[in-house]
């Protein structure tokens, strides 16, 4: 099967029809549906990098919740702190105690929030990766830990409503490092910069499937014994793969913050780490641009439907789920396969 | 790793980012929008104020967020049925200030975020002149700042965990003082000394019984338990257990949703009776009880302010125009009624300053009237919640609450608890 | 003391809900290492039938008594239609299934929204099941003696179905080495078929017990399907014997953490050694013993 990501030009064309649309939707749309679009850019970072760790690696994660909060929440508590001025967030003194807990305080310098940001994620996954992947924890198993794990985690944030704000969350942002948000022009910046970050992200991940690592990472996904043979460690290569996917998470999960203005634990529990994948079946999984497509898409027409249909729209998704999958393995891919399938039946027969 | 990768990638991505952050041309920092004064025009228009609201044709535009999607779908979808008969009941005898409303129904999906983007949608996009809707705390706090940054209107139609008031939200269910605390009076007027807590594991719960500790501390009343299950629990062993062990002469409820049921079978089938230990809820209506099963919850005791089989005229009405819209097996409830008197609030309060503007909607408010199924309510100009009544209830065979205890007239509101001396701390520490 | 044999009853019967919940999916997962996310969905399937059930015939007890093989079959048919339908077109990706029966959940679950409504609806408990009966000096639910005994039976009925009859050796020959098993005249896709009727028929069975002590909604199934997953592989792939363990073992932990703690955490607190104990053993308490290197 030739990858999509090795041809260079369907790389290059895409790219380039990408960079014209991220310029060019700020002029047409308005400050509302940009918002939302950046919005849609920050999943798509997630998706990115489910479609590393499970299109390219085989590891399913129904877990990226995980990630995506830790990002999330590290840029909410220094985004709480810097509103607050050196004083208490609003919702401590209400529902807490009053005071900022020890484990809040590094996050009120903005350079120590970058890093943890990247750092707290990509240290998660290191350590969650080593556990599973060198015990040979895998497929079905692997899932359903990494679903316990984000629904523990949702629970703990509920639980831990003093500190975390519970099914709240933390809302209610003025600045995003010192910049004011309720300024549209700031909101303008947010969405390039979503947009920048997520470009890169694909750079990045086209240049790793193109290095040695990439190669492995395929290997290790189609004959992980073939590659144990060889003298490779297939486990280092799935935890470096998960790692990567867990940072980019990580990032979305940050940069969803700021735009969309809210953190819960409704954002990163089983559902909606489930929902992270949607994107990525649709847009077809071994692509490179496929997860970040499907995501957007699947996300605008959620939007659209939910809008004028709103009972519906779970009906849409769920036959969707099921239609893909069973028929559509590729995703949206497989309809160019079956095309190029249909064209040479019909040069065979001609 | 980077060994690995090409070093043309490397400089793509650095270009790129690069490319990114030189787009970005920065807009006003924190410091110089709060330094301007409030009203200041350079910072609404920042704010993006400017109000998109077309009043010029007959009609005018209202928007409804209620989850008709996912876990809360339950309980929303017949507060959005009792805000559409409004609506039409308004539409029907000639409409506000003379224009037809026109409602745009939006769809929460029981998620926070999409609440904060629907709101902002029909803020931006449809230029509704007012929002109504939300259930959740988690729901109204995260559209409480696109309300306050837009300079629109919420009318929040459920009783909720007070410690707050925003001039852009008007709250029509109650805050404690008028729901929480009553029901702690008519504990203590039975006697009750010894009260057990239990609730779903988020912030409406935590909040009141915070909020019911203290003023348990102050009128000699012993928590002798206080437990929360995660939302969606259905296993009650451990905390029934608790609960039998513990001797307490009654049980404060502030379960939601489907843990109701899980719990008062568990508490029927351990052996415990509503004469000896009873369980006042304060998130139990009408429509929740047929899925508890009545035998299951017979005697038990409820706090609201409004009931099905309140007794008036006004009350009368509504119920058989809901009856007569919804089917004749409907039930009427506190929420869906707050709902319809948000809407008719809102009404009146056009009317009384004779624009739809924001600004003149909030000036008027104060002292706004309307005789409300649940008897007369007053808006309350500071704090932006009404006057209600409380009623106690007992929920009987016929799975209706009929109301055994009255507050004095309408309760006002006090969201922050000023006028209690126990409740001091309660907010500052 | 009390306290503890109070929490001892209480952790024996959450296993035994554990066990009734995840009796079925363990057996579709060791024989066909599928992932049914619409478990749950059967479970609630289940429930839906004792209240239709109880809608036709009044007597709560004649009701229940006919609503729990009827849940049976019910819950057993819809398993088998999803086989048949979808995961066999998929035997080669099994981790595939997991997402499709996602959507098959989605969509099962708001079709229960549309025909029974939104609000949790209600079916009538047997007057011998309400209230509580004496065990070891504590009163326990009647309700929770009963799930437990259904729980001993259906894990009696299945042993005995793959133990003594022609049909479980085909089933149990499918699950150790399936091409063996296809080279020695059996029909595994027949086995298939059977398997997915049977653990989805126990799904539907466990759905109508959930009605004894929890709502009759949409949700039912969302609220189960997780720790069902956990109990399917803390015990190991398609092992009777590993789920009984795994399902006590876990309802015995939350159970005693729950009295010291809070509910919450102890929740949380059995996600993690759940997590941990995979690190021990990766392929769950009882191993299926493979020559094969996956």
């Amino acid at each position: 099967m030739k990858l999509v990501w090795q041809s260079k030009w369907t790389l290059w064309a895409g790219l380039a029809v990408a960079v014209i649309a991220v310029v060019l939707a700020p002029l047409l749309l308005n400050d509302f549906r940009l918002a939302l679009l950046a919005k849609y850019l920050c999943y798509a970072m997630v998706a990115v990098g489910i479609g590393l760790a499970w299109g390219q690696g085989g590891m399913l994660t129904l877990g990226q919740g995980l990630f995506f909060g830790l990002g999330g929440y590290i840029m909410a508590m220094h985004m709480k702190l810097a509103d607050a001025k050196g004083g208490v967030p609003d919702f401590m003194s209400l529902y807490g105690t009053g005071e900022v807990p020890i484990w809040w305080e590094p996050f009120r310098s903005p350079g120590v929030t970058l890093v943890a940001i990247v750092a707290v994620p990509a240290l998660a996954a290191l350590i969650l990766g080593w556990a599973v992947f060198t015990r040979g924890v895998r497929g079905a198993y692997f899932a359903i830990l990494s679903q316990a794990l984000v629904y523990a985690f949702a629970l703990l944030l509920v639980n831990q409503q003093q500190t975390t704000g519970g099914t709240n969350g933390l809302n209610g942002f003025k600045g995003f490092f010192g910049l004011a948000l309720s300024d549209p022009a700031n909101k303008r910046m947010l969405y390039f910069i979503a947009a920048g970050v997520l470009v890169a992200m694909v750079i990045a991940t086209r240049a790793l499937m193109r290095s040695r690592f990439g190669e492995l990472l395929i290997a290790v996904r189609d004959q992980e014994n073939r590659v144990r043979f060889l003298g490779y460690d297939p486990a280092w290569t799935k935890v470096f793969a998960y790692v990567i996917a867990a940072v980019f998470a990580g990032i979305g999960g940050a940069l969803f913050v700021p735009i969309v203005g809210i953190i819960s634990p409704a954002n990163v529990g089983v559902t909606p780490s489930i929902l992270f994948l949607a994107g990525v079946v649709i847009g077809g999984r071994t692509t490179l641009l496929g997860p970040v497509l499907g995501t957007i898409g699947l996300r605008f027409v959620e939007t659209q439907l939910s809008e004028t249909y709103p009972a519906f729209w779970t009906y849409f998704q769920g036959a969707l789920f099921i239609l893909v999958i069973c028929f559509l393995p590729q995703g949206m891919a497989s309809i160019g396969t079956w095309l190029k399938w249909l064209r040479r039946r019909r040069e065979v027969t001609a | 790793m980077f060994a690995l990768l090409e070093k043309k990638s490397i400089v793509a991505v650095l270009s790129l980012a690069a490319l990114a952050l030189s787009l970005t041309a920065c807009g006003a920092s924190v410091d110089e929008i709060s330094a301007e004064p409030t009203g200041d025009t350079s910072a609404a228009d920042i704010a993006g104020a400017a109000s998109c609201v077309d009043t010029s044709g007959s009609s005018v535009k209202i928007g409804f967020v209620n989850s008709l999607s996912g876990t809360m779908a339950i309980s929303e979808k017949t507060v959005s049925n009792s805000l559409t008969m409004a609506a039409e009941e308004i539409n029907a005898a000639g409409g506000v200030l003379g224009k037809q409303l026109e409602i745009v129904q939006e769809d929460g999906a029981s998620e926070p975020t999409i609440f904060a983007e629907k709101a902002e949608k029909l803020i931006s996009s449809d230029c509704v002149a007012a929002v109504f809707g939300g259930w959740t705390s988690a729901s109204r706090k995260a559209m409480l700042p696109v309300f306050e940054e837009k300079k629109s209107l919420l009318f929040y139609p459920v009783q909720y965990e007070g410690l707050e008031a925003s001039p852009n939200i008007f709250y029509t269910g109650a805050t404690t003082n008028q729901q929480i605390l009553p029901g702690m009076d008519y504990l203590k007027s039975i006697g009750v000394t010894k009260l057990f807590l239990v609730g779903s594991d988020y912030v409406f719960p935590r909040t009141a019984n915070k909020e019911i500790v203290a003023y348990s501390g102050a009128n000699g009343i012993e928590i002798v338990g206080e437990e929360y299950a995660p939302l969606g629990h259905t296993d009650f062993a451990t905390i029934v257990n608790k609960l039998k062990s513990s001797g307490a002469d009654a049980v404060f409820n502030t379960l939601n949703g489907d843990s109701n049921v899980a719990f008062f079978k568990e508490y029927n089938n351990a052996g415990l009776k509503a004469a000896d230990m009873p369980v006042i809820s304060v998130s139990i209506a009408e429509e929740e009880v047929g899925g508890i099963g009545v035998e299951n919850i017979v005697g038990q005791l409820t706090a609201w302010n409004y009931y099905q089989t309140v007794e008036s005229a006004d009350n009368e009405k509504f119920v058989a125009a809901f009856k007569a819209k919804y089917g004749a097996s409907s039930v009427t409830s506190d929420p869906m009624e707050a709902a319809y008197t948000s809407l008719y609030l809102w009404k009146l309060m056009v009317e009384k300053a004779g624009s739809f503007e924001v600004a003149a909607i909030q000036a008027a408010a104060d002292g706004v009237e309307f005789n409300a199924p649940e008897g007369k309510v007053v808006v309350n100009g500071e704090n932006h919640h009404i006057a209600k009544t409380a009623y106690i209830g007992e929920i009987r065979e016929d799975g209706l609450i009929y109301a055994i205890w009255t507050s004095d007239g309408a309760i006002e509101p006090d969201p922050f608890l000023t006028n209690y001396p126990w409740a001091a701390g309660l907010t500052e520490s | 003391m009390d306290a503890a044999i109070a929490q001892l009853i209480a952790g024996v019967s959450l296993g035994s809900i554990l066990l009734l919940a995840a009796l079925g999916l363990s057996l579709t997962f060791g024989q066909m290492g599928v992932i049914n996310n619409a478990h749950g969905e059967f479970m609630m399937a289940g429930a839906y039938t004792s209240y239709c059930v109880a809608q036709v015939i009044p007597d709560p007890t004649w009701a229940l008594w006919i609503s729990l093989p009827v849940g049976f079959l019910v819950g057993g048919l819809l398993g088998l239609v999803l086989e048949v339908a979808l995961i066999q077109r998929m035997r080669l990706r099994p981790l595939d299934t997991l997402l499709a029966t996602f959507g098959v959940a989605l969509v099962l679950q708001q079709l229960a929204k549309d025909i029974f409504g939104p609000q949790p609806v209600y079916a009538q408990a047997p007057g011998w099941l309400s209230g509580p009966v004496e065990i070891l000096g504590q009163s326990v639910p009647a309700t929770r003696v009963f799930i437990f005994f259904l729980a001993i039976f259906a894990v009696a009925a299945l042993y005995a179905v793959l133990r003594l009859t022609p049909l479980g050796r085909q089933i149990r020959a499918a699950m150790q080495n399936r091409d063996l098993a296809e080279a020695s005249g059996i029909s595994t896709r027949g086995v298939d078929h059977v398997t997915f009727f049977l653990g989805s028929g126990i799904a539907g069975l466990a759905g109508v017990a959930a009605t004894l002590m929890d709502a009759i909604s949409f949700n039912l199934g969302t609220g189960k399907i997780v720790d069902a997953f956990l109990v399917v592989v803390a015990g190991g792939v398609g092992q009777l014997k590993g789920a009984i363990i795994a399902a006590f073992g876990l309802g015995l932990l939350q159970a005693g953490i729950e009295y010291s703690t809070s509910t919450s955490l102890a929740k949380v607190l059995v996600f993690l050694a759940v997590v941990v104990f995979l690190q021990v053993r990766p392929q769950g308490l009882v191993a299926l013993r493979t020559r094969s290197l996956a």
